[in-house]
């Protein structure tokens, strides 16, 4: 493995959090390949691929694009005061790698803080991130998100984990 | 204060409810004691039980309860206490305890209709008064359970009306639900979708009436969905997520038209003429099914029938379609847990269940971005019904005097009425019980 790659992937991820976490929300839908998803099962790491249970959210392009247009919309209720959002990754671990095709898989346990006015969760799960190399870039074909307790009653999470 | 039978009343006026009905940890303390013990409340789905031994635990009202599927296939409700110290017998939500159920703290054995087995050092009992009181009787089973095709309600009290008069012709929103299969059976499936909102339940609840909110409440997320749709031709076909989320933003006059219909004991059906479900795909290999199933003029009936939300109060909103429930499960005065549970509908193609799931998905998940605005705002009405200076809830939207006493009536969509009669029926079974 060269490690100016995996240093490269590792990178993308840590820059990935870093969009989300300062609300740059139309760098970080650039990120995503055309049919890329993102998506968070409600079973978290125990569901598989294809199963029929369903998930707090499973979106594509569309649906990303429109959750942040909404949250520009001055109308968005729930947006006052604004949410703020706080990643902080444990070291990306590369787990498949296939430099030819330009296909790699990374694995990112993480906690997630999300505050509004004097209202504070955190949530912990893991990432794993497929991600592509076209034309020299690296794009996102689908983040999955593993909440420890995705199946909990959750309140409100109103950003990306 | 110390609330009363004729205080209850005076707390809903014909046309507006006192704010203490949403704020009051006392009420609250009333509600689980007196309004939950007198009426009927959904505890879950016989599908999700299907073997003897599965159970499934459910707390309603502060009560731990489980249910139970039986040797004979019967379903029984159990209070999730050991008679003997009060251990919880079942530790998850679901599963199968096998034969019997065994408490882990002593071992104490149950057979699956609660009632004793064996406990160990059984001489050490005897010449005592073990058997012969509660702790000897085994599990407490409830007295007041029904199955309706495959729904099962409990009450928790001997107060109040019986099953079917307290539901009444309100059942036939089951019936629609169900008829939506061709051979008349629904599987819950696909989990759970769980929220905790930090309000009081009769808010959540008296939203699922509400056809005014959605033009200015939802207004961000139907602009952002109209803007990505815009320039699609009329008749392009939508995805199945636009399909879902661009009716939301429907004007007045569409919710208006749509129509409802109260029934005795705070049920409801809105949306009896059409609703923002109107409009999905057709599907044709399943309405021939149907047709072929229920005959014509039931399988027109049943498809047609396509309402918002019908209110199987105070626990229960059912979408006809797509096929999905929504379960309001009170937990304090200023918080509640909402359910969003999926169906499987028998005999009908995987598209069905793909809408249940989406929806349910777009729109009751904690991530949901139609549901963000709704939850904010009713957090924010939790804390600012604590402002002095007025002390009601205002539901003057069309009354009438003579509306009072009506049993069933039909009414306009955007008319308060079906809120009214959520309240009304709340003052009801609240002072059923309670001391003049």
């Amino acid at each position: 493995m060269d490690v100016n790659i995996e240093r490269e992937l590792q990178d993308f991820i840590v820059h990935e959090a870093h969009l989300i976490d300062t609300r740059q929300l139309d760098d970080w839908l650039a990120l995503f390949a055309e049919h890329a998803r993102y998506w968070i099962p409600l079973h978290g790491a125990a569901q598989t691929e294809g199963d029929a249970v369903n998930s707090l959210a499973d979106e594509d392009r569309l649906l990303l694009a429109l959750r942040i247009e909404r949250l520009k919309n001055p109308r968005a209720h729930s947006q006052r005061p604004p949410s703020r959002c706080q990643h902080v990754l444990q070291t990306p671990q590369l787990l498949r790698s296939d430099e030819a095709a330009g296909r790699f898989e990374l694995l990112t346990p993480f906690l997630y803080v999300e505050a509004q006015g004097e209202r504070q969760q955190m949530l912990a799960g893991t990432a794993r991130h497929r991600l592509l190399r076209r034309d020299g870039r690296l794009q996102i074909e689908q983040k999955r998100v593993d909440l420890l307790n995705a199946g909990e009653a959750l309140p409100a999470i109103q950003l990306f984990p | 204060m110390s609330y009363r039978r004729q205080d209850i009343q005076r707390l809903v006026q014909h046309d507006r409810v006192h704010r203490d009905l949403y704020i009051s940890p006392e009420l609250f303390a009333l509600e689980q004691r007196h309004f939950f013990a007198n009426t009927w409340s959904y505890l879950g789905h016989t599908s999700q039980v299907p073997q003897a031994g599965d159970y499934l635990a459910v707390d309603i009202a502060g009560r731990p309860l489980m249910m139970v599927r039986q040797p004979d296939g019967g379903i029984r409700v159990l209070q999730n206490r050991c008679p003997h110290k009060g251990s919880p017998l079942v530790g998850e939500a679901c599963g199968n305890v096998g034969k019997f159920i065994r408490c882990p703290y002593h071992a104490w054995t149950f057979k699956l209709d609660g009632a004793p087995l064996a406990v160990p050092l059984k001489a050490a009992y005897e010449g005592t008064a073990l058997k012969d009181c509660e702790s000897g009787q085994g599990m407490v089973a409830l007295k007041h359970v029904a199955v309706y095709r495959d729904f099962v309600f409990v009450k928790l009290g001997d107060a109040g009306p019986g099953f079917e008069a307290y539901f009444g012709e309100a059942l036939r929103s089951i019936d629609f639900l169900v008829d939506r299969s061709p051979v008349g059976r629904l599987r819950i499936e696909g989990g759970v979708l769980r929220n905790i909102i930090h309000c009081n339940w009769k808010m959540y609840l008296e939203n699922i009436n509400d056809t005014v909110h959605p033009l200015s409440t939802h207004e961000s997320a139907t602009a952002a969905a109209g803007a990505l749709w815009q320039g699609q031709p009329a008749d392009a076909p939508k995805p199945m997520a636009m399909e879902q989320i661009l009716p939301f933003g429907s004007g007045f006059d569409f919710f208006d038209r749509m129509g409802g219909r109260v029934y005795p004991n705070g049920h409801s059906v809105l949306g009896v003429n059409f609703s923002i479900h109107s409009g999905y795909a057709q599907v044709p290999e399943y309405e021939a099914a149907m047709r072929a199933a229920h005959g014509e003029q039931r399988a027109t009936e049943v498809l047609q029938h396509s309402p918002q939300n019908a209110v199987c109060f105070p626990s229960l909103s059912v979408k006809g379609s797509p096929q999905a429930i929504r379960v309001i499960r009170p937990l304090a005065a200023d918080k509640m847990m909402l359910e969003a549970w999926s169906f499987r509908v028998e005999g009908a193609p995987e598209v069905l269940f793909e809408r249940s799931m989406m929806y349910n998905r777009l729109v009751f998940s904690p991530m949901s971005v139609v549901a963000h605005d709704d939850v904010h705002l009713f957090e924010g009405m939790q804390r600012a019904l604590h402002a002095d200076g007025n002390d009601w809830i205002s539901l003057h939207r069309n009354f009438r005097p003579d509306e009072l006493g009506q049993g069933t009536a039909d009414c306009n969509g955007t008319n308060e009425l079906l809120m009214r009669n959520q309240f009304r029926a709340w003052a009801q079974f609240m002072s059923l019980t309670m001391e003049d």
